[in-house]
This record gives structure tokens, sequence and C-alpha cells, in this order.
């Protein structure tokens, strides 16, 4: 099971570094940028089952901050990216600090209120450039040295960033520290009883998810030159949550699917205007009525369960 | 002229009025979400996209059949009570095994789908509705001038609110529906059939959303985006109130409807934040809200 799976991942690999020269690398590295916003929600959802509806808040604040970091300040890619994955940080800190004084429902409540008031905030700030955005972001040169201008270079920029978030993310839900996690998503009242700081745990995942939320937003609003309200929005927190439900909660590579699969829809339905929102809310109504485990979840729910048959008959 | 912290008096009188009927809003549709959480455990996110409809079908009653506005205040809730009726049976039901987090899920996918219809047939700018010639015109007090029907509005709230208080904690109705939220096992097993007792709920629920939204057609344009602007704020209301008590989201409402207005008077640039602020404020000294108890 273990060489299926490290095959799996250097075929995926394989294919990630061949993609840009079959698909458009525009499409990719958005498509990446979600992946990576998606598998850092579902560090939340899926590992710790805190359902976080405001990680638009994130993402969007921190692709405000990288943007201005490269425009204004003139920063380097790297620093700029780095500006708004700590900014994400910051805001994962306090809000997350006030966040998880209530559970389940009013977790959700509460983490889309204050991911509202950092909309607002957004809409007012002189830097943010209200309904414009920050436009023409420029890519800059990698540490000053290697231009991102091609499209391309940028794609392969923004796949080494995404594959070491995915990483770190991997290498967090395996660690002791995700296994505690585990547990609270499990039951909290008892991983409370055997003496962990449960809601210290919860505070780390969620500036955790919080700051590669950012990371994915920054490195957006560098790929695609843009920073606006869109990203900051209610309906980007919504989005999200559709593609980690989609692809899977809980799995390690559903989030990334889901996302893939949202941006393609949104790419080749951009003309239908308002119909995109309706196909959107239909999904989440099908993923929520009978497709819970989502594409990755099902998938891995009938070949563990077919294993397990064929074990039996073997026995 | 008076002068009150440097605001003229009749201003501050006047956003005050407008504060209060923000917060008639707040306390309808913060009491309807309590009333669903009570019985369904779902918090209902479509709730901002029924107030929405029920805004839009007074609307429509309006331009397309010349129904006019007393008409629209019952047609028009009823038709939102069936959605809610419509929602149940189909979906809510099933999930009522689950953790409530899919309830909030499949409310928002619904919420989706509901705005998304609007706005493709009506765009997303506001469509006026006229005002009935009863409340056209204002009372003249003199020191400050109360357009009717906002006075209108404040009234009609906080009878609507007190009459659903009324009803859950003084009638027999209400009885069971506080039981059934306690123990529906034990409730069902005294014969009171409990499913059809949570159908009525929610669609009671929403009903009194699409009543706000009748409300507030005249008030504000009538636009698909009306529901989404007003929920999140609702849910934060909610967080400060508490869901617990009934009586604790109605004061809940109007006291914020209340700050929002004072605050858009001194400190504008705040008065969009300043509910998630004092959301804010509440979770650092009381975690479980205002009015709320420790579940």
């Amino acid at each position: 099971m273990m060489q299926h799976k490290s095959l799996f991942y250097t075929l995926l690999l394989v294919a990630l570094l061949a993609a840009p020269f079959i698909g458009y690398p525009v499409f990719l590295m958005k498509a990446l940028c979600f992946a990576m916003f998606a598998c850092a929600f579902n560090l939340l959802i899926g590992f710790t089952g805190l359902l976080s509806f405001g990680h638009a808040m994130f993402f969007g604040f921190a692709a405000y901050v990288c943007g201005h970091a490269a425009k204004v300040w003139g920063l380097t890619p790297e620093l700029a990216i780095l500006a708004g994955t700590v900014s994400a940080a910051g805001i994962g800190l306090v809000t997350g600090w006030l966040a998880v004084r209530r559970q389940g429902i009013y977790f959700a409540m509460v983490t889309l209120a204050l991911a509202q008031m950092v909309y607002f905030i957004c809409v007012q700030a002189p830097f943010t450039y209200a309904e414009d955005g920050i436009q023409s972001i420029p890519r800059g040169a990698f540490l000053g040295v290697l231009s991102l201008q091609d499209d391309r270079v940028m794609y392969y920029f923004v796949l080494a960033i995404a594959v070491g978030a995915f990483a770190l993310i991997y290498r967090i839900v395996h660690s002791p520290f995700g296994q505690v996690l585990k547990s609270i998503r499990e039951n909290e009242a008892r991983a409370l009883s055997l003496g962990y700081a449960v809601d210290r745990y919860k505070l780390v995942a969620f500036v955790l998810s919080g700051a590669l939320a950012g990371l994915a937003g920054a490195t957006k609003s560098l790929a695609l030159g843009l920073a606006t309200l869109t990203d900051v929005g209610w309906q980007m927190s919504g989005e999200v949550v559709l593609m980690t439900l989609l692809g899977g909660m809980g799995t390690i590579l559903g989030p990334a699917v889901g996302a893939t699969v949202i941006v393609a829809m949104q790419n080749y339905l951009a003309d239908l205007g308002s119909m995109v929102t309706i196909i959107m809310g239909a999904t989440f109504v099908v993923c929520v009525l009978v497709f819970r485990r989502g594409i990755v979840g099902e998938w891995i729910y009938r070949t563990t369960r077919r294993d397990e048959h064929s074990e039996s008959h073997s026995a | 002229m008076t002068d009150f912290f440097g605001v003229p008096i009749q201003a501050l009188l006047g956003q005050l009025m407008l504060g209060l009927v923000n917060g008639s809003f707040y306390a309808i549709l913060s009491l309807g979400l309590a009333v669903i959480f009570g019985m369904l455990n779902i918090v209902n996110f479509a709730h901002g996209a029924l107030y929405m409809v029920g805004a839009f079908f007074a609307w429509m009653l309006l331009n397309y059949a010349g129904i006019g506005y007393w008409a629209s205040l019952v047609i028009a809730p009823l038709g939102v009570a069936l959605i809610g009726v419509l929602i149940e049976k189909t979906m809510l039901q099933w999930l009522r095994q689950l953790d409530h987090l899919y309830g909030l899920l499949l409310t928002f996918g619904l919420a989706l789908i509901m705005e998304g219809i609007f706005r493709e047939f009506y765009g997303s700018s506001g469509n006026p509705y006229e005002l009935p010639a009863v409340f056209k015109g204002v009372f003249d007090l003199g020191f400050m001038m109360l357009p009717k029907y906002r006075i209108w509005v404040i009234v009609m709230s906080i009878v609507v609110c007190f009459a659903t208080w009324y009803l859950i904690e003084k009638t027999r109705l209400g009885a069971y529906l506080r039981a059934g939220t306690e123990n529906p096992q034990l409730v069902q097993a005294f014969g009171i059939n409990v499913p059809l007792m949570i159908t009525l709920t929610y669609a009671f629920g929403v009903g009194l959303a699409g009543l706000a939204g009748v409300m507030a057609a005249p008030i504000y344009q009538v636009s698909p985006l009306m529901g989404s602007n007003i929920i999140i704020v609702v849910f934060a209301v909610v967080v400060i109130g508490g869901m617990g008590s009934i009586l604790g989201s109605i004061v809940t409402g109007l006291a914020l409807g209340l700050i929002e207005g004072l605050t858009k008077v001194y400190f504008a640039e705040a008065s969009t934040t300043v509910v998630f602020v004092i959301m804010a404020i509440v979770l650092l000294l009381r975690p479980a809200g205002l009015f709320g108890r420790e579940k």
C-alpha cells in the first residue's frame, strides 16, 4: 500500500510538471492556488472538525497585502508572498482566539461574522482601491534574479509553493499534533479529559490553516496579477467549503480535486453569469444530501471496501 | 437649533429611528432563526434568501397581479412558508441524524440557488416598491419628522415578536414545542406528531422571514442581494444574544439596530463593522452570549 502511495504521488508530480505544455498555464496556476486554499481549509474542517465560514478573510487579505508589497513597496515575489502569509497568520491569531470560544454552529457563525468585518475593512481601507482592487500586480523576479514574467516559469514557481504547502499539510496531519487534532474532531470532551489543552490545539490549527490559506491567496494575486473584493467576500468562503465538500472532507487529496473541478466549472461556465451561482448551490445541496463523502472519499470508501471484501474471501 | 454632542438633534433622532427600523428586521429575523434552531437544531442559512423571496413575492404581487400591500402581508409570508414546508419535507428531514453542520451547508446551498435564480431574472439592481398611500407622509412632532411607514414597521415588528413570544411561552402549542425541543422521543410517545411539528416550526420560522421581507420592500430596494447583506449581520446578532431565549433575540436585535444608527451619526466609517466589534467583545466577556446558556 505504501509503495502504491509513493508511486501515485510520483506520477501526479510528473503529470503536474508536464501540465503547462498541454494545458493553459494561467488556468493551471489558478487551479493550484485554489487547491492550496482548499487543502488549508480542510486542515480545519477535515482534521479538526471545525467549520470555518470565513476563510476568505485569510485568502483575500493576504492577496491584498502581497499585491501591495509587490506593487507599491517593490518587494521580490517570495518576500511579497511571505508578507501576505504572515498577515494572514496574524489575522488567524486574533480571530481564532475569539472564535475558539464557541463550538459547532456558533464557531461557523463567528468566523463568518469576523470575515465580514475584515471585508468591510477592506472596502474602506485606502490601499485596496475599493471596487477596482489592486490591478496589474507585477510578478517581479524570484530572489531578484529569475524573472517570472513568462507564464510557464511562473507556473513552476507556483507549483513549487503548492508542493511545499501540500507536503507541510501532509506532515501536520500525520504528526502527533495531527493525531491530537483528529481526537478533538472525534470526541472533544474526551480529548479534554485526557489532559489536552483543546482550545490551544484548535487555535494553533486555526492559525496554521489561516496562514496556508493566506499563502494561497498571496500566490494567486501574483499569478493572476489581481487582488479584489471578490477574494475576501463571503461567497469565497462558501466556495472553499464547496470545493472541500465536493472533493472529500478529511481526505488528503480531496480538496485539491474539488478545487480543480470547481475552478474548471467556473472557467467553462463563466458566460452563464448567475447560472454559475445556481449550479454551485445545487452542487452544495446534492453533496450534502447524497454525496457526503465527496469524490476522493467515495473512491477511498469503494476501494477499501473491495479490499476488505476480497480479503474476507481469501481468508 | 439644539445640538447633541455636535450633531443636530433632528439628524440624531432621524438616524436612531432608522436604526430602530433596521433593528426591527434584525429582531424578526433572529427570532425566526432562534425558533428554527430550537426545534431543528440547524442554523438556517437560507433565512436571508427567504427574506429576499418574501420581498420579491410582494413586489411581484403588486406589479404582476395588482395585489397591494395589505394582501401581500398575508400572501407572501404564506408563500414563503410553503417553500419552507417543501424544503423541510424534501431535504432537511433527511439530515436529522447527521452533524448539525450539514444543515448549515445545505441551507447555504439553497440560499445560493434562490439568490442565483432571482439574479438571473431581475439582475442585481434594486426594484422600488411603491409605498401604500396610507403610509405616505410624516407625522410632524415639532422637533422632528416621523415618517409614517417607519413607525408602522417598528410597531408591527414589536407586535409580531411579542405574539411569537406569547405563542411559544404561554400557549399549549408552544408548550408542546418547547417539550419537543427538550426531548422529542418522549413527546412523540405522548402521541404528539413531532415530525409534523418540526415541519410547521420550520415553515413558521421562514414565514417570519418572508413577513420581514414584505415589510422591508417599501423601505429598501427589492434586490436579489438584500438577503445575503442582512443575514451575516443577523448571525452576529444571534451570537451576541444567544439563541436560547426568545426575548433575548428581540431585545438584542432592536438594541443593535439602535447602536448601528448611533454609530452612523458619530463615526460613520465604523457603522458597517460595529455589530461585529460588539460580537467580538461579547465573545471575550460572555462567550455564551448575553442571554444564552452553555449547551
